[in-house]
């Protein structure tokens, strides 16, 4: 084993869930304190929930460390404390060089400063010192490619081009120790390539990177081990290829419903899966055949006038498709919403599903589908990346002799 | 990475560190007062920034800018003279009461400033502050610092005008960096209370304005604190901008006496809150990303 640059033993962080309760208003304590004097004295005895429990890890030196699981298993907490964010509720953690943690891309930005003036003030707040970033401006501004902007307020910037100088600040830090909390799911598809260039290029340098992300696929290329957290806990740790399959299968036989309608309304959705064209339950996709969408609907009241929409997003919340019924009246009950495709000519990669109820114009439920569907099937469009575009579709092209006298009149 | 391995001398995977690495231990808080003044000054690159950010966009996008710095106390001057000088007729130390107002002013506008400017600082870096680890301490000093720069237009403005008044400074000018010096310290120390409270109880920065007010009437800004009773001096003096104004008023004009019992008191009392505050921030300091 290499030498161990960052060392985590039993680390455990406890959260209150109704943090609320603290950071809220003086009159709640001073009511409280007035009702019941003991009170005070009392530690107050908050709901709390353990956001990490007892995780226990150690990345190599220049090791590429992946870390999955879905959200709120605890991913970007323990990140949140081994860039010292936050401290442990417990436990310790040992980390030997720089770090450097990128949780957000333009941390520290300011609309009314200029992009020069930005690059220099987030440079400094990530841990860049002034000589470092007057060193390597340049690079940072051909890298965000904005030249003639640079000594514009950011304010009048497009959101592409804030993206594009906060990450080029961001990728020229070069620490010992990166933590990288999903933040190359950025800008369009060209400068996600050059992004994940640049983090190749540090990961090669023999820079040690702990890379949190939702999008498999870049963990696949990125990282050589991965950690799996599962509910605040560390589930599985081991080669890419292994975490990621077994990570894929659980995931397939679990279905949430990210539920953001109001609960208990007129009808709400209990469950969501996708079928095959075997009708067996599935979340990786390796071939372009039929798939069935299907949602469980329990409708409270009866409804006249509902409308269903479904609708697919790619990894950028890029809208692909989607698709509605209309005008149909239910009675009490549980229903399927069956959803057909003859196939999915999708590039391989993640991809989420959302369903949506309105009756009338009134919102009955909104639901972010998790997990992810991934879709796992061979790319076959252009060889380059970014200009195979979204859609898999197989085509032939052949070239042959013509003479102009046979074109097409 | 070769290298590493090859090392026979390695004993077990944290064997073998580079000399010179540095290492960080990640623990949960246990003590409940540890000053790491050191990374303080290992940060002073970014307390420059911040306070240079705040220099620089404080009158962005405002007509006149800059200007507001002198703006504002000279208008607050020319009202208070009317008022309290021509029509309440206020004592004034013999001094011109626009001059012995104004000079109380310039370091009162920086205090009240300053102070607002600190207490909301860790709310309004909320985003920076749950994103990014730097000593948190480094927030409320750049409010405290980056008021300074506006202090500074102010006080040239004020000498102008006091050399317009033909009062000439007198040696005890050399003592002003003095009382300016209390004056940051006073913001740093409620500073980093209101600041810490506010990150848990939003009320704090509507109470601001109203600490601020009542400061205002307890310090000898439009009066003189020759007014308060000799038995009373002693409680106006744990005040510490008592200290601050007489003593500045005095060091620019060199008029009255020196205001060694009030500051005495005011230094004391300075010395306690701050240190206190120091403490509080750093115990909030462990979960402040957590609550803010």
């Amino acid at each position: 084993m290499t030498t161990a640059v960052i060392e985590a033993h039993g680390i455990s962080k406890r959260y209150e869930r109704g943090a609320l309760s603290y950071a809220g208003l003086l009159r709640d304590t001073l009511a409280r304190t007035l009702r019941s004097p003991w009170t005070v004295f009392q530690r107050p005895r908050p709901d709390t929930f353990w956001a990490l429990n007892n995780v226990s890890l150690q990345v190599g030196e220049g090791e590429v460390l992946g870390l999955i699981g879905r959200n709120g298993s605890g991913k970007t907490t323990l990140l949140k404390i081994l860039s010292r964010i936050t401290r442990p509720t417990s436990g310790w953690a040992e980390i030997h060089g720089r770090v450097g943690s990128l949780l957000e891309v333009g941390t520290g930005f300011h609309p009314e400063l200029t992009g020069r003036e930005n690059a220099y003030l987030s440079g400094a707040i990530l841990g860049m010192s002034r000589q470092e970033i007057t060193r390597k401006f340049d690079e940072i501004v051909a890298f965000a490619e904005l030249d003639k902007f640079i000594d514009t307020p950011v304010k009048h910037y497009s959101s592409g081009m804030f993206v594009r100088l906060a990450f080029a600040v961001a990728a020229h830090l070069e620490p010992e120790i990166l933590l990288v909390d999903e933040v190359l799911a950025v800008g369009d598809i060209k400068f996600q390539r050059k992004c994940l260039g640049k983090m190749g290029d540090v990961a090669r340098a023999g820079r040690t990177i702990i890379l949190v992300s939702h999008q498999l696929n870049q963990i696949r290329r990125l990282c050589q081990r991965v950690v799996w957290l599962d509910g605040g806990t560390l589930r599985e740790t081991g080669p890419t290829a292994e975490v990621i399959g077994a990570y894929e299968r659980e995931m397939s036989s679990t279905d949430v419903l990210i539920e953001k309608g109001p609960l208990g309304g007129k009808a709400h959705f209990l469950k969501w899966w996708i079928l095959d064209q075997e009708g067996k339950p599935k979340h990786v996709f390796s071939d372009d055949g039929e798939l069935r969408l299907q949602f469980l609907l329990k409708v409270n009241q009866a409804v006249y006038g509902l409308y269903h929409d479904i609708e697919l997003y790619d990894q950028n919340r890029q809208l692909l498709w989607g698709n509605a019924i209309g005008n149909v009246t239910l009675d009490p009950g549980v229903y399927v919403c069956n959803h057909t495709l003859p196939h999915l000519p999708l590039r391989p990669g993640s991809y989420t599903w959302r369903a949506t109820l309105w009756d009338g114009g009134e919102n009955v439920a909104d639901y972010d589908c998790v997990p992810e569907m991934q879709v796992a099937t061979v790319p076959v469009g252009h060889p380059l990346d970014e200009k195979a575009g979204i859609l898999n579709i197989p085509s032939e092209c052949v070239i042959v002799p013509q003479s102009a006298a046979d074109f097409p009149k | 990475m070769a290298s590493v391995t090859s090392n026979p001398s390695a004993t077990g995977p944290l064997a073998n560190r580079p000399p010179g690495a540095q290492t960080l231990r990640i623990e949960p808080p246990h003590t409940w007062f540890e000053l790491r003044l050191e990374e303080l000054w290992k940060y002073r690159e970014l307390l420059f920034f911040l306070v240079w950010r705040d220099v620089k966009v404080r009158y962005k996008q405002t007509a006149i800018g800059v200007a507001w710095v002198i703006v504002q106390p000279l208008l607050t001057m020319l009202v208070a003279t009317l008022f309290f000088g021509r029509l309440a007729k206020l004592p004034s130390q013999g001094l011109p009461y626009s001059v012995f107002c104004f000079a109380a002013l310039v370091p009162w506008t920086y205090f009240s400033t300053a102070l607002v400017a600190a207490t909301n600082v860790v709310v309004e870096n909320q985003r920076v502050i749950t994103k990014v680890y730097f000593p948190r301490l480094i927030l409320p000093v750049s409010a405290a610092l980056s008021g300074l720069v506006d202090f500074s237009i102010g006080f040239v403005v004020l000498l102008i005008f006091t050399f317009a008044h033909s009062i000439r400074p007198a040696w005890t000018l050399v003592l002003l960096p003095l009382f300016l010096l209390l004056a940051v310290l006073t913001v740093l120390g409620v500073g980093l209370w209101l600041s810490a409270l506010n990150a848990l109880y939003r009320d704090v920065k509507y109470l601001t304005p109203f600490i601020i007010q009542f400061w205002t009437l307890a310090s000898p800004v439009y009066y003189s604190s020759s007014m308060v009773p000799d038995r009373y001096r002693w409680l106006y003096g744990l005040n510490p901008m008592a200290g601050v104004i007489d003593g500045f008023r005095w060091a620019l004009t060199g008029t009255g006496q020196a205001p060694t019992a009030t500051l005495l008191a005011s230094s004391a009392i300075v010395c306690c809150v701050l240190f206190g505050g120091l403490i509080f921030f750093n115990y909030m300091e462990g979960s402040i990303a957590d609550r803010v």
